[in-house]
């Protein structure tokens, strides 16, 4: 185990390093950003002098330094739009994310997995039929229509539910949350559902394909012949068997929930990490896309991370082979 | 002589079928794959001959009448010719305009999934076939890419590159690619273990004629499974980008593009501009999508009865 962990950990910070140094290179380099930061009337003189303000003088390998330096520092460099510190900018708008992720993700996990273990044990009666063309459907349709479509329905045409924002929050330990006020509520849950609607799809699929092949193993036949209640099997035997390929992907998809939050963000007008790339792409406001990059790369790996050890300590297999190899 | 024929014939009777019939029937076994497959001909159909069906040419300014702006579906023109599904906010038919865009979403999808093959697959095989260093560094690269999602490294992507038709297929490439390796790679080691490359290899063929005229037709199938399903994908994603605003420009709307027109006026309950453009990228997506879900039950051996 902790030959597995320690190689882990070594990979995570390589892949961390490299990315930095894509983000750096792909941000920085390729077009001259001083293009950007300074009003095109500056004469010679003055861009000179900005150029020697902001580094831009010194060799890239140099700069490249200067910036992992300064990004340990926890420096990424000021919003030239809000003129404060992107790193600031970015961990205000994230727990709106987050709070928009993880909500999906529940909806996801307690809707899909009873869905998909249905649709597997009964997959030619019309029910198991009918969630699983109602997965492909969720898998389909492009989350930012839906987001429209949730808009058109809920807030123009029927007028339950608010349209945009967040609505009344609530401080809990140091952070404003919507979930704990109704308002809030009522401004969540388009975009919490929205968001959840691929992982919901992703959950029923993974839920039946485990289920179908689980029922067919010997350990269940087994099972059966001591005895076991039915109840039993698919409750204990067959649901741990189909979560270990539910945790690696869900895991792995609170990542992507993030990164794929910045389209319910922009149609939902959601205030999180999201909508603010987006803005800050339309006004080429860099060292937030370079924040935000560095953000969201560094919380993958550390998903990703996670993930792989837990899925370590739940199939032992995986560490004795990654281990010896 | 003729007890032998006899016996065998029953045996031959009751099995007609080639392995091409079999995947045939197979395939249409489910109605709602063929409906699919039906669905998405009349879409390439459309798709291909939208400037001969379409009833106006949406891009054609001096056609386009300002007055004829916003109109529901149904509604007759100034000079009586009726909008199907209403106009947008320059009076253009959304039709003919749904017509056109799915020109665009097909040909950018199509282009850049296939190109996305060609790479994925030349490194999958070159994985497979050689081994060692040149496998490890490049199936690393693949797992790290996977481990990122496909917007992200998108957006990335187009963050520094700018818009632009080729821009957005370079980001597709570049998502899609690694699913291509990664499949092909992962058929070809076990096709490559099988005795028909260890004959080829040992009649002493060149590594380029076991690669490309042994190994690679017998790891088609998933890959072409994938394709289907990646197509999909990569018409959503770009639907998506286009939506976001970082994808296509605005002289060459896709029907994400349409859609993004149609917000604005969503609020007001305008719902036509937006919605009929989801429709039409709705059945694309899920015709591909039940095409390519059958296409891997029937070619997948471990579900065959």
């Amino acid at each position: 185990m902790p030959v597995y962990f320690i190689r882990r950990m070594m990979q995570s910070v390589l892949v961390l390093f490299v990315m930095s140094l894509l983000v750096f290179v792909g941000v920085f380099a390729i077009g001259n950003p001083i293009d950007i930061l300074i009003s095109p009337e500056a004469d010679q003189h003055e861009i000179e002098r900005a150029t020697r303000a902001l580094g831009l003088d010194k060799p890239l390998w140099e700069q490249y330094g200067l910036f992992v330096v300064n990004a340990l520092k926890g420096d990424l460099g000021r919003s030239f739009v809000f003129n404060i510190p992107a790193i600031d900018l970015i961990l205000q708008r994230m727990p709106a994310t987050m709070e928009l992720a993880i909500t999906a993700t529940f909806m996801g996990v307690l809707l899909g997995i009873p869905l998909g273990m249905w649709a597997g044990l009964r997959p030619e009666s019309f029910s198991g039929k009918l969630i699983m063309s109602g997965s492909i459907l969720g898998f389909s349709l492009p989350t930012f229509w839906v987001g429209l479509m949730l808009i058109m329905i809920f807030a123009v045409f029927l007028g339950w539910l608010p349209s945009t924002g967040r609505g009344q929050t609530r401080e809990f330990l140091g952070v404003h949350l919507s979930i704990l006020t109704w308002d809030g509520l009522r401004h969540l849950a388009m975009p919490a559902f929205n968001l959840a609607l691929f992982k919901l799809s992703l959950v029923i699929r993974l839920a039946r394909a485990g289920t179908r092949e689980a029922i067919l193993q010997d350990y269940v036949k087994f099972a059966r012949a001591k005895g076991v209640s039915s109840r039993r099997i698919i409750g204990v035997h067959v649901f741990k068997n189909i979560m270990i390929p539910i945790v690696t992907v869900l895991g792995l998809e609170l990542g992507s929930t993030i990164a794929f939050a910045v389209v319910t963000e922009t149609v939902f007008a959601w205030p999180g990490m999201g909508k603010l790339i987006i803005d800050s792409i339309n006004l080429l406001d860099r060292p937030v896309i370079v924040a935000y990059l560095m953000v969201i790369v560094f919380m993958f790996i550390f998903i990703n991370l996670v993930v792989d050890l837990l899925y370590s300590v739940l199939d032992p297999r995986v560490r004795i082979s990654e281990s010896k190899g | 002589m003729t007890a032998p024929d006899t016996a065998l014939e029953p045996a031959l009777a009751a099995k007609p079928q080639t392995p091409f019939q079999r995947f045939l029937a197979d395939f249409f076994d489910s109605k709602i794959a063929t409906a699919g497959l039906v669905v998405l001909a009349i879409i390439l159909f459309v798709a291909i001959f939208a400037p001969w069906i379409s009833p106006q040419n949406p891009y054609d300014l001096s056609k386009l009448d300002i007055m004829d702006g916003r109109l529901e579906p149904g509604t007759k023109s100034m000079d009586g010719k009726p909008f199907l599904l209403g106009t947008d906010d320059q009076g253009r038919d959304m039709l003919s305009a749904i017509f056109y865009g799915l020109r665009t979403s097909l040909a950018v999808g199509v282009t850049a999934s296939f190109c996305a093959m060609i790479l994925g697959m030349t490194m999958g095989l070159t994985a497979a076939y050689f081994g060692g260093l040149v496998e490890t560094i490049i199936m690393r690269i693949v797992d790290i890419q996977l481990s990122f999602p496909s917007i992200l490294i998108a957006l990335i992507l187009l963050a520094v590159l700018g818009q632009g038709v080729d821009k957005i297929i370079i980001a597709l490439i570049a998502v899609q690619w690694a699913y291509y390796a990664r499949t092909t790679r992962g058929t070809a080691l076990v096709e490559r273990r099988k005795e028909y490359i260890e004959a080829a290899q040992c009649l002493a063929l060149g590594d380029r004629r076991v690669v490309f005229r042994h190994l690679f037709p017998n790891c088609l199938p998933p890959i072409i499974v994938v394709n289907t399903v990646l197509i999909a994908n990569a018409i959503a994603l770009e639907a998506t980008l286009s939506f976001l605003g970082l994808g296509l420009p605005i002289t060459e709307p896709s029907l994400g593009l349409l859609i993004a027109n149609g917000f604005t006026y969503l609020l007001s309950g305008k719902y036509w501009i937006s919605f009929f453009p989801g429709v039409a990228l709705l059945f694309t997506i899920v015709s591909i999508n039940l095409v390519g879900d059958q296409l891997r039950d029937v070619l997948n051996p471990r579900l065959q009865k």
